[in-house]
């Protein structure tokens, strides 16, 4: 494919602790298109944030990249230097965190960080940079933004923020957005703005968004592709109407039983029992099968299923919602 | 915003009034003024002389007043050892003391902030261990034996600096000062570092936990995600936030330098106000006591006051208004 | 009749509780214990142990003066450990007695602020109102300036009240009552804040509506949960009054020469750091340092072990 931005191949994230060795992302491989919005979902400790923090170089020691490669715009970045890949940070891979309310400096006005961003990327004078920003804020939705660009964050409410913060993780114009958790942390109204703003810009730009979130509807929503993650590993991947109705993993299935509003036409919601794993605790086999219902003694025998139809199970399809 | 400096003003001036009080009691009811500054010849004539002088045959309250209004004009009394007025002899001190807890300040200040911020950077270099773990050596060593550990290894042993005084100054009519002399400068050296240690280890400790502190929050996280740099990441952003909680206590540590300068002057014979002032209470020389108490309480005071007001300019959450920030 | 185990003896639940445990898995704290506690046994048998009297005119030999440690007196041929000092004075039995008399102000002072502060901090907390605001405003002038300037000012006030003949006799009790009385602050905070949580909690409501007295209640309910922090800051406190007896002791506004602690000593033996008798100086100052880092080790420790969230 001529189109494809980034490239994430065989990623295991290792965490090296007193009881051994944790695997938060475990052999998981994607792809984002240019434009192209990859829905990534799993309940926490699933390892979504983990691989999103792994693509821009983020993680905190002392867990590192212990295997694959990811690659974006064709070049291979998960082995650049620091200094290097601090470049590839904001200029081509931008972020936008969960909280709003924490993600931005409450010291410096959104001005500044917004042209120490611009400045430091694209080399323009700081008139310019200025200008750009105020441009940023306008196009994210921030009401006079000539006048607010020297505001506080404190003076902002919860969405504005959070609009801000999309204009910083925009405003070097990357080729990536990664948005951990983009609207978790804000009011249920103000989410729909949020993620349609999101999407809009990205469409607009050709921006390809990595968008990682709990949330059914949000995906449901915003994304082209999801990717569903389980116990550090994917376990289905593909085109959302199909994962949606026709989810090939009895646990994206379970997943869809579980979410009010995702499986239409049903009135019960149905409880996946038991919980996943913790990491230090992952099971043989397949590492959904102590909860799976259609389970037998291969998937606990056998090393981990190989993705079939875009499922990493033995029997894909075989769970309906 | 002005309701609160006037309200912090209010309070200050409170205090002043109060330890003003107390300065005075001492002054008045801590042996008899009287019997301090006559001698043992002395006729009942003598002593209500003196009595009306001093005004202590008026009531309590006008007392407190007239002497509130001396001590506003610097007018303190007279020394019983000395019996020169104290303002006078306050005056003379007063430069040695100013300048070895300015370099002193400067010096914690300056190695307390760039230790802190470099171990907190650094946090699992070996460096930094070694400073942590010298740090707490300093924190249990009381300041009168690091002043005499020096002496011993830079004046007894190698006998590069001097042990006491303030070697030679310049006299400028109003302040002597001992920077404009080698040998003020050397003599200068170990009693700043002497005074400076225990601050800069406390202001170390802070700015480091604060530090790391801030380096876990998630503008820092942000901030790294839009490629900045580490310059700009720690200095630019972590480093501003640090500072709101370490302004307050560096500014109490400043006053504490003034109050730890009696030790260090003591140990180095040094001619300041804190030497002045523990010889006042080994001889119970009440006048130079109180007086000392009262400009100490001022400038205790006065720094309070400006670090709060510091706040104000490093933290624009408190400059708002509560109703003006949008919810 | 079916006979009810005895219920195991207070130290034998100690040594198996988790205080005990997380001690002997510390290495600091165990070793700063054992040293705490050989020098607080050094200061209590100091008559037993020091060789000489180094108080009584009667055993001091003039000529033993100067004498170097383990090195035979030039004069008399007789040994000093630790050397003497210039009048013939044993240094280990001076230290020996400075000691006691560091420790014994430490404590006594730590004693005088914890009962003051306790009492403060539980009449502040549990009667609240005017006395509260009147406590706590005191308690925040106070911890404006630092405690060693205001022990240094009560001191020098108390000594003015002092006719200057008993001033020497004294000295010791100024210095027990200015130290302790810089440093009641901590207590009253930690103790009123405590005071404010469990007053609130049920059982001392119900304690309340049952008639008890405020009295017996501070004693019976509200004292025992504070115990904690204030052992901790007890602690803590001591390496501080240690630090700061011996301070103004150096400096010469606390034990007068004729009751010598380690602060005094260190303050003789820096008159001999320029001619090199070096002894008199410097085992005064190691004992200090020991004192001061174990018990503030053990204070650290204590913190950490008791109450994680006190700092």
């Amino acid at each position: 494919m001529t189109d494809t931005l980034l490239t994430v191949d065989d990623l295991c994230v290792e965490i090296p602790t007193r009881r051994g060795i944790l695997k938060p992302v475990d052999h998981v491989s994607l792809t984002i298109a240019r434009g192209e919005i990859l829905g990534v979902v799993g309940e926490s400790g699933a390892g979504k944030s983990m691989t999103g923090n792994a693509v821009i170089g983020l993680l905190d020691p002392p867990a590192h990249i212990s295997g694959g490669q990811i690659h974006l715009n064709g070049r291979r970045i998960d082995n650049l230097s620091r200094d290097k890949m601090r470049r590839v940070r904001g200029k081509e891979i931008g972020m936008v965190f969960q909280d709003p309310l924490t993600s931005l400096n409450p010291l410096l006005p959104i001005g500044d960080q917004l042209t120490e961003t611009i400045t430091e990327h694209l080399g323009v004078t700081q008139a310019e940079a200025r200008k750009r920003a105020i441009a940023a804020l306008e196009e994210v939705g921030i009401p006079a933004a000539k006048s607010r660009i020297d505001s506080y964050p404190h003076e902002f409410s919860g969405g504005m923020r959070q609009r801000v913060v999309i204009a910083l993780a925009l405003c070097a114009e990357p080729d990536l957005v990664i948005a951990d958790e983009p609207t978790t942390a804000l009011d249920v109204s103000v989410q729909a703005q949020i993620i349609s703003l999101l999407k809009r810009l990205c469409r607009e730009r050709g921006t390809g968004v990595m968008l990682v979130t709990h949330d059914m509807g949000v995906i449901a929503e915003a994304s082209d592709r999801v990717a569903v993650m389980y116990a550090g590993r994917l376990a289905e991947i593909g085109p959302v109407r199909q994962v949606l109705t026709e989810p090939q993993h009895p646990y994206t299935a379970g997943l869809m039983g579980s979410t009010p509003g995702a499986s239409l036409g049903r009135k019960r919601l149905n409880q996946i029992p038991g919980t996943m794993p913790g990491l230090s605790a992952v099971p043989d086999g397949c590492a959904y099968n102590p909860r799976c219902p259609r389970a037998e003694a291969k998937c606990r025998a056998e090393p981990r299923p190989p993705m079939t139809n875009g499922a990493a199970c033995w029997f894909p399809g075989e769970v309906k919602i | 915003m002005l309701a609160y400096i006037i309200q912090r003003v209010v309070q200050s001036v409170v205090v002043l009034l109060l330890v003003g009080l107390v300065a005075f009691s001492m002054f008045r009811f801590v042996g008899d003024p009287i019997d301090n500054m006559l001698g043992q010849e002395r006729t009942g004539a003598d002593i209500e002389r003196l009595r009306g002088q001093l005004g202590l045959d008026q009531p309590f309250p006008v007392q407190y007043y007239k002497f509130l209004e001396g001590a506003v004009q610097g007018n303190f009394g007279v020394s019983y050892r000395q019996g020169r007025p104290v303002s006078e002899i306050i005056a003379e001190r007063a430069p040695a003391t100013l300048e070895l807890a300015a370099v002193s300040g400067v010096l914690a200040i300056a190695f307390g902030i760039a230790l802190g911020v470099f171990t907190a950077i650094r946090r699992n270099g070996i460096a930094s261990h070694v400073i942590m773990a010298t740090s707490l050596i300093g924190v249990s060593l009381p300041t009168f034996l690091i002043g005499i550990l020096l002496i011993y290894l830079f004046a007894v042993e190698l006998g590069w600096l001097p042990s006491f005084g303030r070697g030679e100054v310049v006299d400028l009519g109003w302040w002597t000062t001992g920077f404009l002399t080698a040998s003020g400068l050397k003599a200068l050296i170990l009693p700043a570092i002497t005074l400076g240690l225990y601050q800069m280890t406390l202001i170390m400790r802070l700015v480091r936990s604060e530090m790391l502190e801030v380096l876990r929050q998630d503008y820092i996280r942000f901030a790294r995600a839009r490629g900045l740099r580490d310059r700009s990441v720690y200095f630019r952003h972590a480093l501003k936030n640090t500072m709101v909680p370490v302004i307050t206590v560096v500014g109490l540590q400043l006053g504490a330098i003034i109050a730890f300068a009696i030790i260090t002057e003591t140990v180095f014979q040094w001619p300041g106000v804190g030497l002045l002032f523990i010889n006042a209470i080994q001889f119970v020389d009440i006048p130079v006591m109180a007086a000392y108490l009262m400009l100490i309480s001022v400038m205790f005071v006065g720094i309070n006051l400006i670090v709060d007001l510091l706040y104000y300019f490093i933290d624009p959450r408190l400059r708002v208004d509560r109703g003006a920030a949008a919810k | 009749m079916e006979k009810t185990p005895n219920p195991p003896s207070a130290l034998a639940r100690f040594a198996d509780g988790d205080f005990f445990y997380t001690f002997k898995r510390s290495p600091v704290a165990v070793v700063s214990f054992v040293v705490v506690a050989l020098l607080v046994l050094a200061a209590v048998f100091a008559p037993l142990i020091a060789p000489y009297d180094p108080f009584n005119p009667a055993s001091l030999n003039l000529m033993n003066g100067f004498s170097e440690p383990m090195v035979p007196n030039a004069f008399t041929g007789e040994t000093f450990w630790l050397g003497t000092d210039d009048q013939g004075r044993d240094v280990f039995s001076t230290i020996l007695y400075g000691l006691r008399i560091s420790l014994f102000v430490g404590f006594a002072a730590v004693m005088f602020a914890l009962v003051l502060g306790v009492t403060l901090g539980l009449i502040a907390g549990y009667i609240g109102g005017w006395v509260e605001t009147l406590i706590m405003r005191v308690a925040d002038v106070q911890l404006t300036f630092p405690s060693i300037l205001v022990a240094m000012l009560i001191f020098g006030v108390a000594k003015g009240f002092t006719p200057p003949e008993y001033r020497d006799d004294v000295a010791i009790w100024v210095l027990i009552f200015a130290i302790g009385l810089s440093d009641w602050v901590q207590f009253a905070r930690v103790v009123r804040g405590a005071t404010l949580v469990e007053k609130s909690k049920d059982y001392v409501q119900a304690a309340r509506l049952i008639g008890r007295s405020p009295g017996s209640i501070m004693l019976r309910h509200i004292l025992p949960n504070v115990l904690g922090p204030v052992l901790v800051i007890a602690t803590i406190s001591l390496a501080l009054a240690i630090i700061a007896e011996a301070t103004l002791s150096f400096l010469g506004v606390g034990a007068p020469p004729t009751q010598p602690s380690l602060g005094t000593l260190i303050r003789i033996g820096q008159g001999f750091l320029f001619s090199g008798e070096w002894w008199i100086l410097l085992f005064p100052a190691v004992t200090l340092l020991t004192l001061a880092l174990s018990v503030n080790l053990l204070g650290d420790w204590l913190r950490d072990a008791l109450n994680p969230k006190l700092r």
